[in-house]
């Protein structure tokens, strides 16, 4: 449970915040840190250099400060948390400004990813704000002498009802700040109905400066006297430097000198990846020198990894039986009888993050401390990981969350804010760490390759009376294990174990896969494979027996009720199922929203055009999504039009919402059409936006339509949601253009010319 | 010696001719509103004006950019609020940003010699500026708001 402080006399917000000011915090780590934080800031003769785990300050001139602790990497949630609070409050949002948290592990997990800022913090802001507004409220009734159920909150001012006497929060802040914390039985909510910002729009706080050029993104990271670097990595994971000739690279202008980093020791975790780095005193200077050095690598094991075959060993994998993770009923039983059984096989490639701004940090390493500015999604990790790797105390790493250029989970891994730190260190500058597009799309940690292998027994209607489904892949804590082969619980619950279909002997498998490349987190991570899968079989099912898609998922769907997961270890992305069950109902009123929006009914397939859809939940959202897609005769595809229909329960700023979902279509649009990085001798093959490359304005869908469900249930994800029912969505809609079934990605790969009659 | 003016003022760089005037712009200058994306040309998101033409200044050199008449966004921005940009307020266009400023440029670029752009005229403009967040939609939307407001 989290406890609510007033912490306005401690000593380490002193310089912070003004004299007198009103600063509330909340403890999401024991309330014991809080004060040991306390007592180490006023025995430090430098004074407090830590932020406090603070939320909400309101200064005697008026304006309330919030801190938003979570990263800012496109989708709001730098305004939509502090908008929250401020709602609870009734503050003028013109008179909030927010604050960016430094990395700080009172404030719980800083680490953005998972689309759960908003499930994780709503109640917390909430109470914040409403903690705020009554101990406001209780000393405005002081100063009047009246009761203070005769005070009202009304936007930043207290006001006495019966007389219309008035005060600001500005003026209440000194006096509220000697107050005591009223406790949570004593918080009263706002009903949805009063909600003065909640499920309206309201621009972002750094929209206007965005469109003018000015915010400071990790790129723009700026400290005097730093130096320029820029780092050749090992080609293949796990390699090491056998020789280096840098003279060529030394005489370039500019160049300061080079510096070797370490080679990890596996596993290879959030370290950095070792090579050479070249100091220079600007980006170019150092990017010219790196061209000029003379490395010769000593490979490793990894060097015998080719795509390819890779990708024939998962498949081989998958077709043999593996670890079961949720079985129901007797699947053999019915397979055994014959009958009507479909078989299908279904692979994503390695898949790359490619935000626009690649990875990039500065750092100052000074004494036994250092200081970092670098857009990631998880500052924590970022302090961490650097200390644990130049054995220095955590709390001695400061860093600075800028706001974030895209990062779609590759910022969640700090390895270049370690590489600035070491750079730092070794040559006694400031130094800042520049990944060219290159060193982005060659050394990331790659959305997992996958294969797929489905297996139904059809009755006579076409419905399956046995599902088989059995997935491969290369699992993300091979980062931090090195014989991980299996999915862990988390990654097999994303589209795979929490299939929601009423079918009666059910199994589902994993098979063993080890990996030679770093994987990670990526955008919907295992859904995107899984989601591509189920609902791409789901629709050969409902070809195969002549039945309207719509009709047929729906059928799969079954009635309106909770699956129940009894028996399947489900974390259901760390939310609990009580509160958030996987509840069939939602998922059919989606799919029938989406449908019914897009004029399913009255589609015309067929002649190079079609029309698919797909339902997925993940991240505790139910998203359903129609995609209409033309042909062309040379196999180019057009995509005019998309519905998606939403069920993220209680929705905080419905614009930033939409907004996500229009993106995840383009993010899809990505994955399907040209996704693919591919590997040889060990080494990724993709460089830049020439062979990576991603939707352009013509090819991304031309309209997304978004499609909120009101709902008063508790809040959901809406980062990731959207591109899982996205990429199924698009492959059945091909299908139905071209009679051509999509089973392998990227469709770049497909020949789509050679239409048949669909 | 090169001379060359960014934003109105005079400038002078005396460093290697090669460099490209984005790390000019950014490293010299301080001036990070344009951004590194590609290094190649590839993505759009360094995006400036030279004589009033959408210029992708990662692979523009120094020694081409002699006495060259620079804009940055910093430089559009300087005069007020530009219809593009009110456009671009108004319908929410950015996600993350970092493409901004470099789809704003091109924008602006487009709408100084086509003030009536249709869809393909969009389409083509616009094609050499990604936007990983995916806001084309609104991007398009933008564009199209700005040219009516100025017509």
């Amino acid at each position: 449970m989290n406890t609510i402080s007033n912490v306005s006399r401690r000593a380490f917000l002193r310089g912070v915040f003004s004299a007198g000011a009103l600063v509330l915090g909340v403890s999401l780590a024991p309330e014991t840190l809080l004060a040991e934080a306390d007592n180490r800031s006023k025995g430090d003769p430098r004074g407090a250099v830590f932020q406090p785990n603070v939320f909400v300050a309101i200064e005697p001139d008026g304006t309330v400060r919030i801190v938003a602790h979570r990263s800012e990497m496109g989708t709001g949630i730098r305004t939509s948390l502090p908008l929250v609070l401020a709602d609870e409050l009734d503050a003028d949002w013109d008179r909030v400004k927010i604050d960016q948290a430094i990395g700080d592990p009172r404030y719980g997990s800083q680490d953005t990813d998972g689309s759960r800022s908003i499930r994780g913090f709503f109640d917390t802001m909430r109470e914040c704000g409403a903690t705020a507004r009554i101990m406001l409220l209780t000393a405005a009734a002081r100063q009047w002498n009246v009761p203070q159920s005769e005070c009202e909150a009304r936007l930043h001012t207290i006001v006495h009802l019966p007389t219309g006497r008035k005060l600001g929060y500005g003026e209440l802040a000194t006096a509220a700040s000697s107050l005591p914390v009223p406790p949570r039985s004593d918080l009263r909510f706002k009903p949805s109905a009063k909600w003065r910002y909640i499920g309206k729009w309201i621009p972002g706080y750094d929209l206007r400066d965005i469109c003018e050029g000015k915010p400071v993104f990790g790129m723009d990271a700026r400290v005097d006297g730093m130096l320029y670097a820029s780092v050749e990595h090992p080609p293949v994971l796990g390699g090491r430097v056998k020789s280096v000739d840098d003279k060529a690279a030394l005489s370039v202008p500019g160049v300061r000198k080079t510096v070797a980093i370490a080679p990890f020791t596996p596993p290879c975790g959030f370290q950095p990846l070792g090579g050479i780095a070249v100091v220079a005193d600007n980006t170019w200077a150092a990017f010219q020198g790196r061209q000029k050095l003379n490395i010769e690598w000593d490979n490793g094991p990894n060097e015998s990894y080719d795509s390819e075959k890779y990708k024939q060993e998962l498949r081989a994998t998958s077709r043999q039986p593996g670890k079961v993770m949720r079985s129901a009923g007797d699947v053999d039983a019915v397979f055994a009888k014959g009958g009507r059984i479909v078989e299908a096989e279904y692979y994503v490639p390695l898949l790359a993050h490619a935000s626009m701004e690649p990875p990039v940090a500065v750092a100052d390493f000074r004494g036994d401390r250092v200081t970092v500015w670098t857009p990631t999604q998880d500052p924590q990790a970022v302090q961490e990981t650097i200390a644990g790797l130049m054995g220095i105390n955590p709390e001695n790493v400061t860093c600075h969350v800028t706001l974030l250029g895209g990062a779609f989970g590759r910022k969640s891994k700090p390895d270049y804010a370690v590489e600035a730190a070491m750079l730092s260190k070794a040559v006694g500058r400031p130094v800042k760490v520049v990944w060219s597009r290159e060193d982005d799309i060659r050394f990331d940690y790659y959305n997992s390759v996958a294969a797929m292998y489905l297996k139904a027994a059809l009755d006579g209607k076409g419905r399956p009376i046995a599902w088989l489904q059995r997935s491969t892949f290369p699992p993300i804590s091979s980062l931090f294990e090195i014989d991980a082969v299996y999915g862990g619980p988390g990654h097999l619950g994303q589209g795979w174990t929490d299939i929601p279909f009423d079918i009666a002997n059910l199994r589902v498998e994993n098979g063993a896969a080890r990996a030679h490349i770093r994987i990670g987190w990526l955008r919907s991570v295992a859904n995107i494979y899984h989601a591509f899968a189920v609902q791409s079989f789901a629709d050969e099912l409902a070809h195969a027996s002549g039945r309207d898609p719509l009709e047929y998922v729906l059928d799969l769907i079954g009635p309106p009720r909770i699956v129940n997961l009894e028996g399947v270890r489900y974390p259901n992305y760390g939310a609990s199922y009580q509160q958030y069950p996987i509840d069939t109902g939602r998922l059919r009123r989606v799919l029938e929203i989406a449908a019914e929006k897009s004029g399913w009914a009255r589609r015309k397939n067929g002649g190079g055009t079609g029309w698919g859809l797909a339902v997925h939940r993940s991240f505790v959202t139910y998203v359903a999504t129609v995609v209409q897609v033309e042909v062309d005769d040379k196999g180019q595809i057009r995509i005019p039009r998309v519905d998606t229909a939403v069920d993220a329960g209680t929705v905080v700023d419905p614009q930033f919402v939409k907004a996500q979902f229009e993106g995840a279509a383009v993010f899809g649009t990505a994955v399907a059409r040209t996704g693919e990085i591919s590997v040889s001798k060990g080494a990724v093959e993709q460089a830049n936006f020439f062979d990576y490359p991603l939707p352009r304005i013509a090819e991304a869908p031309y309209q997304t339509n978004v499609y909120i469900v009101e709902s008063e249930a508790p809040p959901g994800g809406v980062g990731e949601p959207g591109v899982p029912p996205f990429v199924p969505a698009l492959c059945n809609a091909v299908y139905a253009a071209t009679g051509i079934r999509v089973r392998d990605l990227p469709l770049a790969k497909v020949n789509l010319a050679s239409r048949k009659a669909a | 010696m090169i001379r060359l003016k960014v934003n109105g003022s005079e400038k002078a760089f005396d460093g290697d001719p090669q460099m490209p005037l984005l790390w000019y712009l950014r490293d010299e200058l301080g001036l990070y509103g344009a951004k590194y994306g590609c290094g190649v040309g590839l993505c759009g998101a360094c995006t400036v004006h030279i004589g009033g033409r959408a210029t992708r200044s990662c692979i523009t050199t120094m020694s081409a950019a002699s006495g060259a008449e620079v804009t940055t966004i910093e430089g559009i921005s300087q005069k007020g609020l530009h219809p593009v940009q009110k456009s671009w307020i108004r319908l929410n266009v950015p996600q993350c940003g970092y493409c901004q400023a470099g789809q704003i440029m091109q924008a602006i670029a487009l709408l100084d010699s086509n003030r009536r752009p249709t869809d393909d005229d969009i389409d083509k403009a616009m094609a050499g500026n990604i936007c990983r967040c995916g806001t084309y939609q609104r991007i398009r939307a933008a564009i199209k708001a700005a040219a009516e407001e100025r017509a």
